[in-house]
């Protein structure tokens, strides 16, 4: 289980970076589409959760990606394995 | 049979004013864009003097990938090019249907490659630049990021030609629409103004040190000169046959008659005469001007002992006895380096359309050679058709443009 308090941050900080309606990122809803990224986001999305989180994310790790459900767990499991 | 090329938009940023109405009026009244960023000096600079201008909140008019991938001078080339296409009455529709090139100067891009390695240097992951920094870093980073913001087809690349850049842009665009084979160019020129943007250049002590004065730093061709006083911004010159602008009904705002230019072979850095009056006497040529019909010379002087000395020897070598009017608004502006040739395309197209001459501030008297010239110290009211404009860089490339307007 995704801690709420990490859920929150996640979700503001990709809202600011790529001036998304907050309201309309949930957990079922499709990250790419959401947040209207292509390739060349996903380079920032990577420098944001490694400046704000601590955690380095690959390409590898986006592969099967969905929904900001599945974006929430990548990043808690990184930050566990980072303990 | 050749297609007549007219001017039908120009919009400009600069430390004269965000607008061509702001620039007109900053010129009118003979006023300097020059200040002090004190971080030049906290930097290592020789000098801190610098043209001042603000960068321009695109938050309302771009989305966040276009501002991602603009640097700072592609910013400035961003507004300019909105106010040009606004006055040229080209609307989107003309852009999705017709092919509309670019050719913009441009021949640095230095902050966001200094900030790119550093990131590369402390992170150690490539990564960690982001996605905008190759479209930042690159030379052409105005041109491509222009052409995929307005939607332009026809050619596009980035004319790096030193400080005559802009003016190799106007003159290259003026060929291929006389050629025919285009109808519409957006041209232009760009220039950065960041902290580390001429740090290599103020290295060769090639600045004006008066900084207790500002305002009278920047003097092209009087006697105290003592060096240029770097500045930046944004110019762009809509360029268009003369018969789509008649079909559509576009505002003509000047005609370009003549492209000279010609390089040195000689020295990196130090200029000569011979290049300088071979560049004016082929644009001179080239148009179908005589000497004796331009009623004012733009001078590319920029306040440079040898260069604004070279620059005088070669007008007077050129025009023998005749006295235009040559007034560098690089006293006022700084040296727009990359940008200059076309923003001074755009202030001697506002002082033309505007009847004045723009003063040469801060000239008290000229040195043995300089003092020759036909120097307004005021600004001169007066209507006049014809102007020739210079712009000269490193590497010795020279470029003039002889613009009239449309009878």
């Amino acid at each position: 289980m995704v801690k709420e308090e990490l859920i929150s941050k996640i979700n503001q900080v990709m809202a600011e970076e790529f001036e998304a309606d907050p309201s309309l990122i949930k957990p079922e809803a499709p990250l790419m589409e959401t947040l209207d990224l292509d390739s060349l986001d996903l380079v920032d999305v990577v420098v944001l959760i490694d400046t704000n989180f601590g955690v380095s994310l690959t390409a590898q790790d986006f592969v099967g990606m969905k929904t900001f459900q599945d974006f929430y767990d990548l990043i808690s499991r990184k930050l566990d394995e980072k303990k | 049979m050749e297609n007549r090329v007219v001017i039908t938009g120009i919009g400009i940023y600069s430390c004269l004013g965000k607008n061509t109405e702001e620039v007109r009026d900053a010129l009118h009244a003979g006023k300097s864009g020059i200040g002090l960023d004190p971080a030049r000096k906290e930097a290592g600079y020789r000098s801190a003097l610098t043209g001042m201008l603000e960068r321009p909140d695109l938050k309302k008019l771009l989305g966040r990938r276009e501002r991602m991938c603009l640097p700072e001078q592609g910013e400035y080339a961003y507004m300019a090019t909105r106010e040009a296409l606004e006055q040229a009455g080209i609307d989107d529709d003309f852009l999705k249907n017709r092919e509309v090139g670019v050719l913009y100067g441009n021949d640095s891009s230095a902050a966001p490659v200094i900030e790119g390695v550093d990131v590369i240097r402390a992170k150690k992951n490539t990564v960690m630049v982001g996605s905008g920094n190759i479209f930042q870093s690159m030379n052409s980073t105005v041109t491509m990021n222009l052409s995929v913001i307005f939607n332009l087809r026809g050619i596009n690349f980035t004319v790096s030609g030193a400080c005559a850049s802009g003016s190799h842009a106007i003159g290259l665009g003026y060929l291929l629409i006389r050629q025919g084979l285009q109808d519409c160019i957006v041209c232009g020129g760009a220039q950065e103004v960041n902290l580390y943007s001429v740090g290599s250049f103020d290295a060769l002590s090639a600045f004006s040190i008066r900084e207790d004065d500002p305002h009278a730093a920047s003097r092209p061709f009087d006697k105290d000169r003592d060096g240029l006083v770097p500045s930046g911004g944004g110019a762009t010159v809509i360029l268009e046959s003369y018969e789509s602008a008649k079909r559509r009904g576009a505002p003509v705002l000047g005609e370009i008659l003549g492209y000279g230019f010609s390089s040195n072979g000689e020295h990196i850095s130090v200029p000569n005469v011979d290049g300088p009056a071979r560049s004016l006497r082929m644009a001179l040529r080239q148009s179908g001007v005589k000497a004796s019909e331009i009623a004012y010379i733009n001078a590319h002087a920029t306040s440079t002992p040898l260069g604004d000395y070279n620059e005088a020897k070669a007008i007077l070598e050129v025009f023998q006895g005749l006295r235009p009017y040559v007034a560098s608004t690089k006293a006022m502006t700084g040296h727009e380096m990359w940008m200059a040739g076309a923003s001074e395309i755009v202030y001697s197209l506002l002082m033309m359309r505007n009847d004045f001459i723009a003063p040469n501030i801060n000239y008290e008297a000229g040195d043995e050679v300089t003092s020759l010239l036909n120097i307004p110290r005021k600004r001169v009211d007066t209507a006049f058709d014809t102007f020739l404009s210079n712009s000269f860089g490193f590497g010795g490339t020279n470029s003039s443009l002889v613009v009239r307007k449309m009878a």
